[in-house]
């Protein structure tokens, strides 16, 4: 047996750097990130948030079918982006759109799959951001191949992969985690705990101490971080990322966040939780307490965050005609004599509906 | 420069690992106990001796990690070759295999292909006991984005996994565990493309059996005995089940006019079905009589002292074709 497992295991409480109040933490025992960090992290917070709420409102217009919005976790959204290099890699979920924009990814793209216009619309080669995943929990073993790949090539990168606190209870979660100890690849897998799964909160997903706790188990050192404290955050993913790159292996951490809106817009939240318990999570707000520390005016990120959300309105609101031959086109390397009998069929069925038009 | 070499299947999958692991530094093989062991069936035997730890290792018992690892491994320039133990097995990798495997190109518009081998030892005729002898293939054809093929031969194992592991798509790799152990003389080179392409094993005139991997030895037999009685029977093998064949599959059966589908699995929305649905619809006006197909019973595959009752059988294929209505020609 491996000795000691202290070390593996988190702190008693989250890393916090910055308080919800906007105050310095003393002793925290790690440095805050220098003010030039800060101030990026919080022009990236104003423009993530103002996305969250601009395709909220898309939805609402019906350009998009629906939006899972990250309202409320944008600090674990930008800080899972920041830490990285540019030969990095990001694995999403369907709710870390912010995360995916902030590493590059066009925000029209990367709404394509909820306008409806096809399922991935960014090449995840450009910015190396993964599809959107949907199943929960199912990216993570990529995460560990990506990683693994580029460790055999001697490459230095470094994959952050994203997970909720519900995916954890899903086999992948756990497969993924063992992989990727035991091969040792150079992930950072980061758990935005906002304490729901849709309907179901934490303690009916599990039992452990806490979900940091389970690194432990494959001999993954885990940590736990104020997942609303950018500065925390950006320390703690870096300090992972960095060790990871020096051939440290993998990571765990839990950002404990709030999800501070419905699942998504189709959800009705007032059925399972009581708005109070939001209302407790508003003064713990990432980017008050960002601007309060940094006793900056969020009104002076506000142009490239409308300019951003501008650029979103513009891109929803074109209508791309659906190129039906587009079906047909990516299935395999080449369509087979059968998609290709499939695709004349079906445009010879358009081309005599026009005619008949 | 081209060798020969009387092989086994399992050998001749052995040796197009090999050749494919030298000829291609991106090609990495793993899987449970393929290491040092060199798998459960040997296909695996002496790969990690020979390019070591990083080309060919073992993984945590967890197909769903090892096809997904894989699919981040392929995402990343690599073209991995994973083995499933066995046919049942496979079963914790599905979601992975059906929802990012089979998806990947598609969902990323053909940003993203997945060069990946997926091989799975699969069907009956060993004496195994359950969850040790599903013929699964109708799970994997079904789903668009995948190839899925199956070898009855030693040379087509080796020609058909060099294929694979070259091809730019995922393949689902079918191994017929009853044929591992069967020998011939192999072509140890380049061969002819297989995937996407029947072959004719054996010229007839009077009917036409189409069959793939474990049961193309059945129709040969059926083949052989019935020409002992006078009858001169056709026999296709399939090689590819996705992309499927139609042109080679409805020429024989024209030429016929007659056919018989022979497969393991469970007949009920089946490839044999698929087979049966889709020769009608293309040759109906050639045929002499209703195609009929000899396939296992719809039951979960039968303990190891039943498997005779279940397997179809040569006795079972020459009864389908006595029942092709000759008597009406
Ligand atoms: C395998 C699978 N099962 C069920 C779902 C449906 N589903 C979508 S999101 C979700 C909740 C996930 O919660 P969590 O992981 O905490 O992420 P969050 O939505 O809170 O970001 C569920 C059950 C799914 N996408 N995938
Ligand atoms: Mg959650």
């Amino acid at each position: 047996m491996t000795g000691d497992a202290d070390h593996l295991l988190p702190s008693d409480t989250p890393v916090t750097l910055i308080d919800a109040h906007g105050h310095p933490v003393a002793d925290a025992g790690r440095a805050l990130p220098d003010d030039a960090a800060l101030r990026r992290a919080l022009a990236s917070l104003i423009t993530a948030r103002r996305l969250n709420d601009q395709a909220y409102a898309l939805v609402r217009q019906g350009r998009l079918a629906v939006y899972p919005s990250s309202h409320g976790q944008e600090a674990c959204q930008i800080a899972a982006a920041q830490v990285l290099d540019e030969g990095d890699w990001l694995f999403p979920t369907y709710r870390d759109t912010v995360a995916a924009v902030e590493r590059g990814v066009d925000p029209v793209e990367a709404l394509t799959l909820l306008k409806g216009d096809w399922h991935c619309g960014w090449d995840p080669y450009e910015h190396r951001v993964a599809p959107h995943a949907t199943p929960l929990a199912t990216q993570l073993p990529h995460a560990v191949g990506v990683a693994h790949a580029a460790r055999l090539r001697g490459e230095p990168t470094v994959v952050m992969a994203l997970c909720g606190d519900g995916g954890t209870s899903e086999g992948d979660f756990h497969e993924a985690l063992n992989f990727a100890a035991v091969l040792r690849a150079p992930v950072v897998f980061l758990i935005q705990n906002n304490e729901y799964a849709i309907s179901v909160p934490l303690a009916r997903q599990t039992a452990a101490p806490s979900l940091a706790h389970k690194g432990v188990g494959y001999g993954i050192p885990g940590e736990r971080v104020d997942g609303n404290d950018v500065a925390a955050l950006l320390s703690v993913l870096g300090e992972a990322v960095a060790r990871a790159r020096a051939g440290g292996g993998p990571q765990l951490v839990e950002a404990h966040t709030y999800r501070m809106q419905a699942h998504t817009n189709a959800d009705d939240a007032t059925r399972y939780r009581a708005s109070a318990d939001v209302e407790a999570w508003v003064g713990r707000d990432p980017i008050t307490r960002l601007s309060v520390y940094l006793q900056i005016d969020e009104s002076d990120f506000r142009a490239r965050a409308e300019r951003v959300a501008e650029h979103l309105r513009d891109g929803l609101n074109r209508d791309v005609e659906p190129d039906p031959a587009r079906l047909f086109a990516h299935v395999y390397d080449r369509p087979t004599t059968q998609l290709q009998e499939q695709a004349a069929r079906l445009a010879d069925e358009l081309s005599r509906e026009v005619a008949s038009r | 420069m081209t060798r020969h070499e009387k092989l086994s299947m399992a050998q001749a999958l052995n040796r197009a690992l090999r050749d494919a692991m030298t000829d291609d530094p991106s090609v990495v093989v793993f899987g449970e106990d393929v290491g040092p062991l060199g798998g459960v069936f040997r296909v695996t035997d002496g790969l990690t001796a020979e390019f070591g730890e990083d080309r060919c290792f073992d993984t945590p018992l967890a197909e769903s990690g090892i096809v997904g690892v894989a699919v981040g491994m392929a995402m990343n320039g690599m073209r991995p070759v994973v083995e499933m133990q066995f046919d049942a097995f496979a079963y914790p990798a599905f979601e992975q295999i059906v929802s990012h495997v089979a998806k990947m190109r598609n969902r990323t518009r053909g940003q993203v292909a997945l060069p990946m081998v997926i091989r799975i030892p699969y069907a009956g005729g060993i004496g195994g006991v359950e969850h040790h002898c599903d013929s699964s293939e109708a799970y994997y054809a079904h789903t668009p984005g995948l190839h899925v093929v199956t070898p009855s031969t030693a040379t087509d194992a080796y020609g058909l996994l060099r294929e694979a592991i070259a091809s730019p798509d995922p393949v689902v790799f079918l191994e017929p565990k009853k044929l591992y152990w069967s020998k011939e003389e192999v072509e140890l080179g380049p061969q002819p493309p297989a995937i996407g392409r029947a072959v004719v094993r054996r010229e007839g005139t009077d009917a036409t059996l189409i069959a793939y991997g474990p049961s193309v030895p059945v129709a040969l037999e059926a083949a052989e005995v019935a020409d002992r009685e006078g009858r001169s029977l056709q026999v296709v093998d399939l090689r590819s089940i996705v992309p499927f064949d139609d042109e080679t599959v409805c020429a024989a059966v024209r030429s016929t006019g007659r056919a018989v589908v022979v497969a393991e699995a469970a007949g009920f929305a089946s490839v044999s079905s698929e087979i049966v649905a889709r020769v009608t619809e293309r040759c109906f006006h050639s045929l002499a009589a209703p195609i009929r197909r000899v396939t296992g019973f719809d039951i979960p595959y039968p303990p190891p002292k039943y498997e005779h009752l279940h397997l179809p059988g040569v006795d079972r294929v020459l009864d389908a074709v006595d029942d092709l209505q000759w008597e009406d020609s």
